[in-house]
């Protein structure tokens, strides 16, 4: 099968048992994702595939033949951090850094939907997206923090954003 | 070699001298980019080739006798390397701190989901397939999955107890004579730690030595378990920790450790044992669930003639003389001449219970200080100025003098930046809109630490000790010390821990870690300026270091240069010593909560929640404010959402996963403010810094709670405080 992992090809043939977490930590030595939970349930793990954020732990490797995966190793590195990494490391938006990765690629993802428009639960008006804390809360809110680091994660993001405090 | 015993105040040293301004400074985490990156090694992800794969098995009974494992159909599944099971090196459960080593399989079960055995394979998913595919039959007995079954012979605190009963006076007679009584009892459930990363281990031996590479917050105190429990000797066991997903007091040990290394021993394959979240529930330790009964007598002035805080908590029938500290905050908290502060443990078939963050105050503060409040309302009292009636001038239930305490500036700084005097109960649509506040405190300890600092010839200063980093800032404030001691940038400090190799450091738990870690630095940088001085031809005291530079006289030369072809080493020891007993010492602090409860729903939302806490000198601003913030967010959880709910029938938590054991999400969380009073605490230890990581949360469930009660009039007693025991004392709608 043919992977395309940050911008590399990778052609394997995984056990059609293993998660696309699992792939990327056993077997391609990508660590970067994190298995917190298993179960879709932390948000540790989430990568972006197609430019989507999603829980890797939820899905098979064998499901993403030619899809485009981004991982946090490929959102930045430590000599070319993103933005948003430098950010989280300003705010302190983090603290033993386990969910760091999935939050930072979540957080890429999630402005990624405000800039397409895409509504909240806490979105007032439908038709005009506004990026404030509560919009960041809430589409963050798939991703735990047990160091409860959410303040910062809230401010590191609006940073980027330019979100309205 | 720099050693120092807190037998009194430390008079300071070159850390106090010091002008490179980078002590305490709002300094980004060192390790950051590493965390944000992905680069930072936990402990499943050290590269290692040839792996096999080690999946625990478990028996599906609270209480009984495993009658037979049955591993025929798992030993023939492709990929399976070996199963080892119903044998007494696997450990049943995880060790709880004190416990010297682990239980080994005998066929009994005394908690739900004990460990029976390990499924080896060559990929996790063979691993995990075999362990699923082993039948472990057994018998099930009847057992005590609830607390109270366990009161009639519940056991008093053992010797040497950290929280002995405390009772002076007599405070039924107190009570009996007081003006104003409250005697009312508040419960809280178990809980657990939740940290981010699962618990897991990989084992590789080389002949007689084992490596150990997982997540262990006090190595010093996990080397003697792990050597006792695989009948070695320590040397032979080296531990590699560099960083740590969170702990909170749930990695001390853990019984994945034992199991890695007695399948790494028997297949001779280098073996990484992952527990899963559901397994971790069970075969780790966690919070007993408490029954605390508060008793306060004034008069109606206000002071306080009792004071009690009586508890029933519960422990693992065998598993470790550790009990949950109830009292622990509340027993130095207010003064009152009749004072009862006693546990009593009952023995139950439920996972170990250990320490989990702020053993003590994190569930012991919810009963103290919302009663407190529910005592400033019928004395009619600002609970403020209710508090403040009760200061003690020293510790009133040993008389020891404080080593600091500035709880009353937490209090009018607190009242001054929340605006407490201007709060308005109201309510804004369907909003009823309250304010609470609550005190923290949290018992400052010391432990023991080295470290060594190595000043090299590039001018570059290296740390070493086996001391961790959970997300408390290790790596950051300990490089901040070394800078401020020897007047490098922070830049030119490497930090390098978790290395069982390394001195042995104070490890992470109790909120003694950054100051003791700290301490042990600041002491081996002593000698390391002794050096430089002596090279320099001055006296330590005369000499100035900064920006990479000795500054003595007229004369100013780069380390680089002092330090030539002879890299100078120091090595610090600090002690625990006699100002451990002869002061009484805690971090206080003073929280402030606006809640909105909505009066249709019982929806509670945490609107602002703002604490100021008096921690003795801050080694960074940065990394303190988030322990701090951190901890306040533990009490959200503590207050509104976390329950491990024990199936009573079997002694199974039921809702094991990270789905159904609520922790706060961010849109649980406002913008949490923490303020410091800073002072130098002279008689804890050196630094002069007292803990934080676990001050947050003492009182933090209090203030949420307390501004729930203001909002909507409802006090509830038995936690966490979820919509349905609100809605009938909401208005009608």
């Amino acid at each position: 099968m043919r992977f395309t992992i940050n911008g590399r090809s990778y052609e394997l043939d995984p056990d059609i048992r293993t998660s696309l977490l699992d792939l990327l930590r056993e077997h391609l030595d990508l660590t970067g994702s994190k298995k917190g939970c298993d179960h879709g349930q932390c948000g540790a793990c989430t990568i972006l595939v197609n430019g989507r954020r999603i829980n890797s732990c939820l899905t098979l490797a064998v499901m993403h033949q030619d899809d485009d995966i981004t991982t946090i190793e490929g959102i930045g590195t430590p000599e070319n951090p993103h933005p948003m990494q430098q950010a989280f490391v300003r705010h302190d938006g983090y603290q033993c850094g386990y969910c760091t990765p999935g939050q930072i690629c979540s957080a890429v993802g999630m402005l990624d939907e405000v800039a397409k428009g895409w509504p909240s639960h806490v979105t007032a008006d439908l038709g005009a997206v506004e990026l404030d804390e509560a919009e960041i809360s809430e589409r963050m809110s798939g991703n735990l923090c047990r160091c409860s680091a959410y303040p910062g994660i809230v401010d590191a993001i609006g940073d980027v954003a330019g979100a309205k405090p | 070699m720099s050693e120092y015993q807190m037998n009194e105040k430390h008079a300071g040293m070159a850390l106090d001298r010091g002008v490179q301004g980078v002590l305490g400074q709002p300094i980004s985490r060192i390790d950051g980019l590493a965390k944000v990156t992905g680069t930072a090694t936990y402990g499943l992800e050290h590269r290692i080739d040839n792996l096999a794969y080690g999946v625990a098995i478990t028996a599906p009974i609270g209480k009984g006798r495993v009658t037979a494992i049955d591993t025929e159909a798992a030993r023939r599944m492709p990929g399976v390397i070996d199963i080892i099971a119903g044998e007494a090196s696997i450990p049943r459960e995880t060790p709880v701190f004190g416990q010297k080593s682990a239980h080994g399989y005998d066929g009994k079960v005394e908690s739900y989901g004990e460990i029976v055995g390990v499924a080896i394979a060559d990929c996790f998913e063979a691993a995990r397939a075999a362990a699923m595919a082993v039948v472990v039959t057994c018998v099930a007995e009847p057992g005590r999955f609830d607390i109270r079954d366990g009161e009639a012979d519940a056991e008093s605190p053992p010797e040497g107890a950290l929280l002995p009963d405390t009772v002076i006076g007599d405070i039924d007679k107190a009570m009996g004579e007081a003006e104003v009584t409250l005697d009312v009892t508040y419960t809280t459930p178990p809980q657990v730690h939740a940290a981010m990363e699962p618990h897991g281990t990989i084992a590789s031996w080389e002949g007689d030595r084992l490596t150990i590479r997982a997540p262990v917050q006090i190595v010093g105190g996990a080397i003697p378990v792990i050597a006792a429990t695989l009948g070695i000797v320590a040397e032979n066991i080296r531990v590699l920790t560099p960083y740590i997903g969170g702990g909170f007091g749930g990695k001390t040990m853990s019984a994945d450790i034992i199991l890695a290394a007695v399948a790494a021993k028997r297949t001779g394959r280098t073996v990484k044992v992952p527990l899963s979240r559901q397994q971790i529930f069970h075969v780790t330790y966690g919070r007993s669930d408490t029954i605390q009964r508060v008793r306060l007598g004034a008069d109606r002035a206000g002071k306080l003639s009792a004071v009690g805080q009586d508890s029933l908590v519960g422990q693992k029938a065998g598993a470790s003389q550790f009990f949950e500290p109830v009292a622990l905050g509340a027993v130095a908290l207010y003064a009152g001449a009749n004072r009862s502060f006693t546990t009593r443990t009952a023995q139950v078939n439920l996972t170990a219970r250990g320490p989990v963050r702020a053993p003590g105050e994190a569930v012991g503060m919810i009963g103290m200080e919302c009663a407190m409040d529910e005592m400033a309302a019928k004395l009619g009292l600002d609970p403020i100025a209710f508090r403040k009636a009760n200061e003690p001038e020293v510790d009133p239930s040993t008389g020891s003098p404080f080593s600091s305490r500035r709880l009353i500036e937490c209090y009018d700084e607190g009242a001054r930046r929340f605006g407490w005097a201007d709060r308005r109960k109201r309510r804004e649509g369907d909003w009823l809109i309250g304010h609470g506040m609550a005190t923290a405190s949290r018992v400052n300890f010391l432990a023991k630490s080295a470290a060594r600092v190595r000043l090299g010839a590039d001018g570059r200063a290296l740390i070493e000790t086996d001391m961790t980093d959970l997300g408390t800032g290790t790596y950051t404030i300990l490089a901040q010390v070394a800078g401020e001691s020897l007047g490098l940038p922070i830049g030119s400090v490497d930090v390098h821990l978790g290395d069982s190799d390394f001195p042995t450091g104070a490890g992470s738990g109790g909120s003694f870690g950054a100051a003791s870690s700290a301490s042990s630095v600041a002491l081996a940088c002593e000698d390391v300026v002794v050096e430089l001085a002596r090279r320099m031809g001055a006296d330590p005291a005369d000499m100035t270091l900064k920006d990479g530079h000795a500054i003595s006289g007229n004369r100013r030369v780069s380390l680089a240069e002092l330090v030539g072809g002879s890299p100078i080493e120091g090595m610090g020891t600090i002690q625990p010593g006699s100002t451990g007993q002869a002061f009484s010492q805690s971090t206080h602090g003073a929280h402030f909560a606006e809640i909105g409860v909505n009066a249709v729903t019982g929806e509670i939302r945490v609107r602002r929640m703002l604490a100021v806490f008096d921690c003795g000198r801050v080694l960074n601003h940065k990394t303190a404010r988030s322990q701090a913030i951190g901890g306040m967010i533990w009490g959200i959880g503590y207050a509104l959402h976390e329950h491990a709910v024990v199936d009573t029938r079997t002694g199974a938590y039921v809702n094991r996963d990270l789905a159904e054991y609520h922790v706060p999400t961010n849109a649980d969380v406002p913008q949490i403010e923490a303020y410091f009073v800073e002072e130098i605490d002279r008689h804890a230890n050196p630094v002069g810094a007292k803990g934080l990581g676990e001050a947050g949360i003492s009182g933090a469930a209090a203030v949420v709670a307390n501004a729930i009660h203001d909002a909507c009039g409802v006090r509830v007693r038995d936690f966490p405080i979820t919509a349905d025991k609100l809605l009938e004392g909401l208005p009608p709608v």
